[in-house]
């Protein structure tokens, strides 16, 4: 069984301008042990994602009748407020984005990590401080006892992302999902924090949501990989299958936008447009307007369909191959870009 | 709406993979994924998608079009916008109402202030019937042009402010009572049943209940309080606006010239600042007029002169967060003067909480107008203003409770009129608030 | 601030190192034909303190760089929050006054301009700013902000600059009835796309890049790193690209100057930079880039700690704290390395990377 099971999440949120479908049917697991990387551009609906996962959406979002979230075993959506409350944190834990601002400026670090460690294990205000000291050792925060009484603003973001990461590991949760945790870093910072997470895993064993934008870091941290675009899973696989056989025309071009240090010249691939609001979709496949195979047939919803073992992908060109060919061989499609050439002038 | 629509400029028959010529116009390399025209087209954003309320008349025909030029608000009513119809009909209603309760005074005006009442009137009704016209008018225009989608003229700020104004029910009602107020008192000599100042038959008429003829009663010197909280009006509110006045534009160049030139000017000006911030005004202000004769214009001044500190804070604040904003900056670079950005870039970026701060402003210095003249430091009587209408009721409040209250109603009213305003305001031009 | 004319850097006390300090100093090498030149660009912002205000210590932002960029070449610059790039870019153009150095933009000294030469200076050289978000003044239409700027420059008026308006609009793929619109109408990839066609109003020659993609997504990052690239070779611009993602700045540039703690530490080829990088750092740097591709395993290299503070540098080289490389003793701390060829064209800071010699491979294979 699953560590956690997410089927036909749907999360919309009721506004004056109509209802966003920011999440709208996603279904995934994670496994003990495992890394999940959630992957998609502003806008696709990733962090909603882990927030109804919490249950933290905020009015006027609301998680619709019909999803299912399941962790360990229980019913998350059936569970009170009490009882959820006493999952977060305990059991899920969360790190956010901006270490800036998750991180309250008036107490001192210690005093946050152990506040979370007396309220869900009720040690003593000793025990807890001791146990801060511990877990800044295992984030490899340098002079951990001493670090344990500055303030956040004393802290350098590398070093309050840490922080970020001892206290949600406090409660040595099951799951920890964090949302975008090194874009605000620097790339050294950010090789520290990767570096740190996987250690993490391999010690703790627990399972990890990883949440980014960056293809590069899905590529080196996870095992499995889900793209999100427009609030829907448009493919879901390996992280070697996806990255060596994208079968979503999406993630390709992902893929092909990247600008890589190692391979240098020609023009980038470019995926045309932006995500539309979540308040307008567009009707059947969600990313057809923007899609160079869009034909026809994409006027209908595709669902997910096999595109290879564990491999799925919301996309018509698996079950027709040949339109994917017929479109590259007249020079369309996302073929990344032009070999050799020394780059711009 | 269609599919096709809805997706809007997105629409995926665009180049992609660079297959089109690229927006340079020239043959490119088919295969170098070349950025497309319009290719990042979002469709249209939310900001912009919610419909106004109130709409101008759709189409408005040859026959509202004359029927308006009649009779203002009536062409709206013909074309289906009943709420603005009738708005506008509402006031030149009760323009021509002053007109005919003040047809004395219009017909020789003599002193200054029938005068002034004399134009305002007229302006009013101009105004009245050129929004109507305009209105229709536009609205034709409209109908004529084929909306063509991207031709579309942008929402600006102001604009958008204005909708999310509009939508606030308290803020709108604030907004009305504030332009009835300073009609009335503009238009007090055509408005007022009696004279304010000259007393009446004081064996008689003195202390007099609110009944037929003395709609509010009368007081001590058996003055007719309506026609005394009509000029009163003139007083509280000229003071409210003309110190506030002072004090925005005062402080708002005290505070733009220490906040965009900084270093010692800067903390020089904010010292003084703090200075006159520390001194207790009301203090101040009782020293002041105790030394020298209490005269309107006078306690405009220091009102007005005790006030800019606020707003100075408040201005300078702003522009050292905008002096860092990189279109000030992208400003320097494209090789503008200091006084273009000053008055292009800066200050129309830091006027909207400085009207906030304006509107929330008079309301306070009304108040305080009225607790001077409460006091006895303020207007002296007879010179009608709330504070000193109150004062005189205070004497007798059991006995002629009306004489107190109607002008201290006057004073709750206007205050929580420009409160309600000066909040609506904020709301709608916060960006952060308006979700 | 007063200007301090450019100096000739010290004499540096001799390195006895394990490798000789030789090869010839980037401050040595005379540009052909530069368009811009900058040449010990220092900036150095006070921090004030105390009761009035007084200077108590400095921030070295910018701590002597050297560079050129010829016409229609684009240098990347490179660096980690704190590294003084951006700084670096607002100095050349005197966005920032500049504290001491020398800037020659087309041979004549930017320093000393008055306003009216400043004024020509800014028809020439132009920036594009990070924040699309920030960049354009919320209350003008799109066509207004760029009208206005061919007002200041009396470049057209009337109809003529409507008309070109609309045509610079194009030439960045809008749409010319944006015209009307106003910044909050459009998307962080078409504001960009604003920003550049008002930068690219005076018609410049050369454009600061001040982080122009690092706020977009990556499918929007392409977009604009295209257009900036076909831009280039339409209009001949050169560009220098401030960016801090490695990936970006090796796409698009000719030449990569990599800054840590306000100096330059490396300046070569993008490809050589990539292929045998010679500073630590940069090395550091490289491996640290996450790559899509899940198969290959690299050697990681994790540097210890933070950047240190640029209030109070590390003295020496001011990387040796977190240096990672096998040969690093207590002269790194002591010598202030100078940006040397170690290799035709290839400058780096680093006493232990011997000069004008091939790299040696171990720790990195990237």
């Amino acid at each position: 069984m699953s560590l956690l099971e997410v089927r036909d999440l749907r999360t919309w949120f009721h506004t004056e301008e109509g209802v966003a479908r920011a999440v709208d049917g996603v279904s995934f697991e994670v496994d003990r042990g495992q890394v999940l990387g959630v992957v998609g551009e502003s806008g696709s609906g990733k962090s909603v994602t882990a927030l109804s996962v919490m249950r933290l959406v905020q009015e006027p979002g609301r998680v619709e009748e019909g999803s299912r979230l399941t962790f360990d075993g229980r019913d998350l959506l059936g569970l009170t407020e009490r009882q959820m409350r006493d999952v977060r944190g305990n059991d899920i834990a969360m790190i956010f984005q901006e270490p800036m601002t998750s991180l309250n400026p008036v107490y001192p670090v210690g005093d946050q990590i152990s506040e979370s460690i007396r309220i869900h294990r009720g040690l003593s205000r000793r025990e807890a401080r001791s146990r801060a000291v511990e877990l800044l050792r295992l984030v490899g925060i340098p002079l951990p006892d001493r670090r344990v009484d500055d303030y956040p603003h004393q802290l350098s973001g590398g070093m309050r992302q840490r922080v970020m990461i001892a206290m949600a590991l406090a409660n040595e949760p099951d799951l920890l999902i964090a949302d975008e945790p090194t874009t605000a870093l620097d790339v050294t910072i950010q090789a520290q924090i990767l570096e740190l997470l996987f250690e993490i895993r391999d010690r703790l064993g627990m399972g990890i949501i990883l949440i980014t934008h960056d293809l590069g870091v899905v590529a080196e941290v996870c095992d499995r990989v889900v793209v999100m675009y427009a609030g829907q899973v448009v493919e879901q696989g390996s992280v070697d299958t996806i990255f060596a056989r994208p079968s979503h025309p999406y993630t390709q071009g992902l893929l092909a936008a990247v600008p890589r240090a190692d391979k240098r010249g020609g023009r980038l691939a470019v995926i045309p447009g932006v995500v539309p609001p979540p308040t307008r979709w567009p009707g059947g496949c969600r990313f057809r307007p923007r899609c160079p195979y869009a034909w026809d047939l994409c006027h209908q919803q595709p669902g997910l369909l096999a595109a290879g073992p564990r491999q799925l992908s919301r996309c018509w060109l698996v079950e027709h191959p040949k339109r994917r060919l017929q479109v590259e061989r007249s020079g369309g499609g996302f073929q990344s870009r032009v070999a050799g050439e020394g780059g711009a002038v | 709406m269609t599919e096709r629509e809805r997706a809007g400029p997105l629409e995926g028959e665009r180049s992609v993979g660079g297959r089109e010529p690229g927006p340079l116009d020239r043959p490119t390399d088919p295969e170098a994924g070349l950025p497309e025209a319009g290719s990042d087209l979002a469709p249209p954003e939310p900001t912009r998608a919610p419909p106004e309320e109130v709409r101008p008349p759709r189409g408005a025909s040859g026959l509202a079009l004359a029927l308006s030029a009649v009779l203002p608000g009536s062409g709206h009513m013909v074309s289906g916008s009943v709420a603005r119809g009738a708005w506008l009909l509402l006031g030149w209603g009760a323009l021509l109402g002053a007109a005919w309760l003040g047809r004395d005074v219009l017909r020789q005006p003599t002193a200054l202030d029938e005068w002034v009442a004399t134009i305002t009137l007229a302006a009013s009704l101009v105004l009245v019937w050129g929004v109507a016209m305009r209105d229709l008018l536009r609205a034709r225009a409209a109908a004529a042009v084929t909306a063509e989608l991207d031709d579309r003229v942008g929402d600006s700020q102001w604009a958008i402010a204005g909708r999310h104004f509009r939508r606030n029910g308290l803020a709108m009602a604030g907004l009305v009572v504030i332009v009835i107020l300073y009609l009335v008192a503009l238009l007090a000599p055509l408005l007022a049943p009696f004279d304010p100042i000259a007393q009446g038959d004081i064996v008689h008429d003195s202390y007099l209940a609110p009944h037929g003829e003395h709609l509010l009663g009368t007081d001590q010197f058996a003055r007719d309080m309506l026609s005394r909280i009509i000029y009163g009006a003139r007083i509280s509110l000229s003071i409210g606006f003309v110190a506030v006045a002072i004090a925005i534009i005062l402080g708002s160049l005290l505070g733009a010239v220490a906040g965009y030139l900084g270093g010692r000017l800067d903390s020089f000006l904010m010292r003084f600042t703090d200075m006159v911030m520390a001194f207790p005004r009301l203090v101040l202000l009782i020293m002041i007029i105790a030394l020298f004769d209490p005269s309107i214009a006078l306690i405009i001044a220091v009102l007005g002169l005790t006030q800019w500190p606020g707003t100075a804070r408040l201005v300078r604040g702003e522009v050292l967060s905008l002096r860092e904003h990189e279109y000030i900056q992208a400003a320097r670079a494209l090789g503008f003067g200091r006084s273009r950005i000053i008055l292009r870039h800066l200050i129309p970026n830091v006027l909207a909480p400085v009207i906030v701060a304006a509107t929330l402003g008079i309301g306070n210095t009304i108040v305080l107008e009225a607790g001077l003249s409460f006091l006895g430091l303020g207007v002296q009587p007879p010179t009608p203003s709330w504070g000193t209408l109150v004062a005189d009721g205070r004497q007798n409040l059991i006995g002629a409770w009306w004489v107190a209250t109607f002008p201290g109603l006057a004073i709750v009213l206007t205050v929580l009129a420009f409160n309600l305003v000066g909040d609506g305001l904020r709301d709608a031009m916060d960006p952060r608030l308006r979700s | 601030m007063i200007h301090v004319p450019w100096q000739e850097p010290e004499q540096l006390p001799p390195a006895k190192g394990d490798s000789d300090l030789g090869g010839r100093r980037l401050e040595e090498v005379e540009p052909g034909h530069a368009l811009v030149d900058v040449r010990g660009l220092k900036k150095y912002f006070p921090i004030r303190g105390g009761f009035l205000s007084r200077v108590t210590d400095h921030l070295l932002a910018v701590d002597g760089v050297t560079f050129w960029i010829g016409k229609g070449e684009t240098l990347g610059l490179v660096g980690e929050s704190g590294s003084g790039k951006s700084t670096t870019g607002r100095a050349i153009l005197r966005l920032i006054e500049p504290t001491a150095g020398l800037v020659r933009f087309d041979g004549v000294d930017v320093t000393a301009m008055d306003r009216d030469a400043l004024q020509g200076l800014r028809r020439r050289a132009q920036i594009i700013f990070q924040d699309p978000f920030a960049s354009l003044n919320p209350r003008m239409t799109v066509g207004d902000s760029i009208r206005e700027v061919l007002k200041v420059h009396r470049l057209a008026r009337g109809d003529v600059a409507d008309r070109r308006v609309r045509e610079l609009l194009k030439l960045v793929g809008l749409l010319p009835a944006h015209a009307n619109r106003y910044p909050h109408e459009f998307s962080g990839g078409q504001r960009q796309r604003i920003g550049i066609a008002r930068a690219l109003s005076v018609e410049p020659d050369f454009i600061v890049c001040d982080e122009p993609v690092s706020a977009l997504d990556v499918s929007v990052q392409a977009q604009v790193v295209n257009l900036l690239e076909e831009l280039q070779e339409r209009l001949g611009l050169a560009y220098l690209f401030i960016a801090h993602d490695l990936s970006v700045i090796e796409h698009v540039s000719d030449r990569v100057a990599v800054m840590y703690l306000g100096r330059i530490v490396e300046l070569a080829d993008a490809g050589d930079l990539v292929a045998e990088p010679k500073h630590p750092y940069t090395r550091a740097l490289l491996s640290a880039v996450p790559i899509p591709e899940p198969g290959r395993k690299r050697k990681r290299i994790v540097l210890p700690g933070d950047v240190p503070s640029p209030v109070d540098p590390p003295p020496g080289c001011p990387f040796h704290p977190r240096c990672p490389h096998p040969l690093k003793d207590e002269e790194c701390a002591r010598v202030v390395p100078p940006l040397a060829e170690k290799a035709p064209g290839h400058f780096a800071a680093c006493i232990k990377e011997p000069a004008l010699a091939r790299f040696q491979p171990g720790a990195e294979e990237c």
